[in-house]
């Protein structure tokens, strides 16, 4: 089986989950004999053994010619982007360079050999659709998060329309959760039989368990407890919502400090707000993390949270119940219809999330039964398996073609 | 000769309410959910009432008045008949009309046996608790029935040498408990047994595959007997006969109505069962009392780990498998003697009251794995909720504890 697969970063360029879960299925499909050919709007050398990884420019041979597009690119990031560039190639607005971008990758699916295109999210839905045109073969689409997501209530809807048309033109819809198979059901009037949910996963035996000292976990030295956030600074994942509990959980217990790590637009908002709630000196902003630096505050921290408004899945719990930590998830989450030995509350319920966080702090034997029964429940939670259910989608697919 | 002994056991806990931390210190009524959700103890108990207790009521009660061989015997917890007298005194008359029905005399057809009041786990933890607690229910059921209990069963059935031990000091004849196959190995639940380490005092053991074909397989489709009719259960009950003395159907009396829904034909069997069952000349029906006097015990039983009725490892795990029960448990009952010394009705019953086993086995972990039937019985949305909710309860206990003493010393050094 080969796939054409069109995404929008890779790992360790990736500033969100997204490059995560396309890594992850990606190595998986390749121990399952699926070959895949990884489109991205890159310009930066990546490497990859199991994949042939093409940048969109290439193939179609414009040379010196990159595409602006970087993921959670937003319309007007992209003209501060475009400005800085300075270059008549590129499109002169975003979704002129969605367009500009969709064509180039139909091009690569002229020179390609496939059986199938997985597309992942609506900025590579138009190269998608593109290039099922040119190659007659059938388009699965993927959605890891959709406008409603990422936007909340300011629905940009040239990004709505570009979805829509992406999940109609698919044969097959994948949705990382029950919770975005609604999403897409009730707002994009999509046919539930068309929507089939693949969870996310995560590879376990990836992960080290040394405790190294780090900026975070020294803050633990006089007994302080630590309650951390991993995510986008943005009002979807709910950041403003986990300084509410913070506040909350400080007046119980003082000895507690709250550990931001991201960036986002949000970032200045958040930093003004804890100073507002009078607990800028319990929350702290170690900034953008990844890999194992990541994991070693993971593991420093004695609980994780995941206040998100809306969250399609949210791999972040997951890493966390890897590295020992047990997580809070909220309600809007798709992790939360996954999860079983997970805490759970309403994001909007800062009042039960301080009173969960606090349970925790304080009950040694709650954090021992979450590890125990999380260590086991993660096995389960495994990038092959998701891998196969694709690997069956793209099968029966196959057949019908 | 195959004897039927019938032993239902009739529970209601006390649910524990959503119970946050910024209610410590606030709200001292633990018990009072009154949402539209699962822990609304009246609610609940309304439900329940209507489903099972009025209607099986009503057939065994009209079973006891026409035909005089059919007997039966109950074990109601104090938790679950106090929720009665305060919510539905009807239903208690209900239950007492039953048991009249039984009449009186040296064996009554209708036996109620012991158990701690507050259907808990004392024994695991203080004797001395579990011995108060087993006098508050011998007090109870006399005031409200008239009996004094001469058979005893321990809280889901929980058994092991030295409770035996125990009991038998407390005047007990026979202990129920269940028919756990690797303590009996070859030998049948069929037949009385002496309780290893005591003088007298006879076991009788529940046959559990007959008595959960009625309790959980009754209406399940892909069970190759279903369906489960009673010429047909009294056949399997007949064919112990040769094999066999005494068989003994030990069962949620939830399982009428409640556990298995009436559109199953649960009350139709329920009520045709005893004539099917006596339709044979060498079968009849016995209590507990009666059962242990008209047949000897034909072996003696060391039970030295504990077992119950629970689940399919039929030992403690469904209350004492994970972290979380074991801290809820040390924590309860750290404070028995504070709590017992401080002399505050009102503490020492709601410390009481948090005892009941439910607590606990709605934070057991073990089944949630697969997501089983065991589910269907947590009124939490996870038996982590249970845990926070209960922690918080026993932080407010343990504050309420702390002012009355505290009023005590200033009370005392006012006085001296």
């Amino acid at each position: 089986m080969k796939v054409l697969m069109f995404g929008w970063e890779l790992p360790p360029y990736n500033s969100g989950g997204l490059g995560t879960a396309c890594l992850g299925l990606t190595k998986a499909m390749a121990t399952q004999n699926v070959e895949v050919t990884f489109v991205v709007p890159y310009k930066v050398d990546v490497h990859l053994p199991h994949m042939k990884v093409i940048f969109a420019g290439m193939p179609v041979k414009i040379k010196g010619v990159k595409s602006l597009l970087y993921p959670y690119v937003t319309k007007e990031g992209y003209y501060s982007a475009l400005s800085r560039e300075k270059s008549p190639f590129y499109g002169c607005d975003l979704m002129a360079e969605v367009r500009r971008y969709s064509m180039l990758a139909a091009e690569i699916a002229l020179s390609e050999d496939f059986d199938v295109i997985h597309a992942h999210d609506w900025l590579s839905f138009g190269a998608g659709i593109e290039a099922k045109k040119v190659s007659g073969k059938p388009l699965v689409v993927h959605v890891h998060a959709t406008e409603f997501d990422r936007s909340c209530d300011h629905i940009n809807q040239e990004i709505y329309n570009l979805e829509k048309q992406g999940m109609e033109a698919a044969d097959k819809i994948i949705a990382v959760s029950q919770f975005t198979k609604s999403t897409i059901v009730n707002h994009y009037g999509i046919s539930p039989d068309k929507i089939e949910v693949v969870w996310n996963g995560i590879n376990a035996d990836e992960f080290r368990h040394e405790d190294g000292e780090n900026a975070v976990s020294v803050l633990k030295k006089g007994g302080y407890k630590i309650v951390l956030f991993v995510g986008r600074i943005t009002m979807q994942k709910g950041p403003d919502y986990f300084l509410l509990a913070a506040k909350k959980v400080l007046q119980f217990n003082p000895k507690v400090y709250f550990v931001i790590v991201g960036s986002g637009d949000m970032e200045q908002q958040i930093m003004q707000q804890a100073a507002f709630l009078g607990i800028s000196d319990k929350v702290v902003f170690p900034g953008f993390l990844r890999g194992e630096e990541l994991n070693q505050v993971y593991r420093a921290a004695d609980l994780f949270v995941l206040p998100s408004v809306s969250e399609p899945f949210g791999i972040t719990p997951l890493e966390s119940i890897v590295n020992g930590t047990p997580a809070l998830v909220s309600y809007q989450s798709g992790v939360a219809e996954a999860l079983k030995h997970a805490l759970k509350v309403d994001f909007w319920d800062t009042d039960e999330m301080a009173n969960k966080i606090l349970a925790v702090l304080d009950n040694p034997s709650l954090i021992q039964t979450l590890q125990n029964n999380g260590h086991e429940e993660i096995k389960n939670f495994t990038w092959h398996s998701a891998a196969s259910k694709c690997l069956n989608i793209y099968q029966r697919l196959f057949k019908r073609h | 000769m195959a004897a039927v002994c019938l032993y239902f056991q009739v529970h209601q806990p006390r649910r524990v309410k959503r119970y946050r931390i910024f209610d410590i210190g606030s709200d001292h009524h633990y018990f009072n959910d009154d949402s539209d959700g699962n822990l609304n103890n009246r609610k609940i108990l309304e439900k329940v009432t209507k489903k099972c207790y009025l209607p099986t009521n009503a057939i065994l009660t009209e079973l006891l008045e026409k035909n005089p061989d059919f007997k039966v015997s109950f074990s109601f917890s104090g938790i679950f008949l106090e929720q009665l007298e305060e919510y539905l005194p009807d239903v208690l008359s209900s239950f007492q009309k039953l048991i009249k029905a039984g009449g009186k005399g040296e064996f009554p057809r209708v036996e109620i046996l012991s158990e701690t009041y507050y259907h808990s786990l004392s024994f695991l933890y203080s004797k001395e608790e579990f011995r108060s607690q087993v006098k508050l229910h011998r007090e109870r059921i006399k005031s409200l029935f008239g009996r004094e209990p001469v058979s005893f069963r321990n809280t889901e059935l929980i058994y092991n040498n030295d409770i035996g031990k125990e009991v038998e000091a407390m005047g007990y004849r026979t202990v129920l408990t269940e028919g756990v196959d690797n303590i009996l190995g070859w030998r049948s639940p069929n037949f009385i047994y002496q309780a290893a380490g005591t003088k007298h005092l006879r076991l009788l053991l529940k046959n559990y595959r007959l008595s959960d074909d009625i309790a959980f397989r009754f209406s399940s489709k892909e069970w190759s007997d279903y369906p489960l009719t009673a010429p047909k259960f009294a056949q399997w009950i007949s064919s112990v006969n040769g094999n066999g003395e005494v068989v003994n159907l030990f069962m949620d009396y939830e399982t009428f109505g409640e556990h298995q829904w009436e559109d199953t034909g649960i009350f139709e069997f329920l009520k045709s069962m005893p004539r099917e069952i006596l339709s044979h000349p060498d079968n009849r029906f016995v209590t507990p009392d009666e059962a242990v006097t008209l047949f000897p015990a034909r072996d003696t039983l060391d039970i030295p780990g504990y077992i119950s009725w629970a689940d399919i490892e039929r030992d403690l795990s469904a209350w004492r498998s994970n972290p979380i029960q074991h801290d809820a448990l040390r924590s309860l009952y750290a404070l028995e003697k504070r709590i017992l010394q401080s002399g505050d009705k009102n503490l020492i019953e709601d410390w009481r009251r948090l005892q009941t086993s439910d607590h606990f086995y709605y934070m057991c972990t073990k089944w949630w794995n697969d997501g089983d039937v065991h589910k269907y019985f947590n009124p939490y949305s996870s038996p982590y909720e249970a845990f926070i909710s209960y922690m918080n309860v026993l932080k407010d206990l343990e504050l309420r504890l702390k002012q009355k003493s505290n009023r005590n010393r200033t009370r005392k050094s006012v006085s001296g």
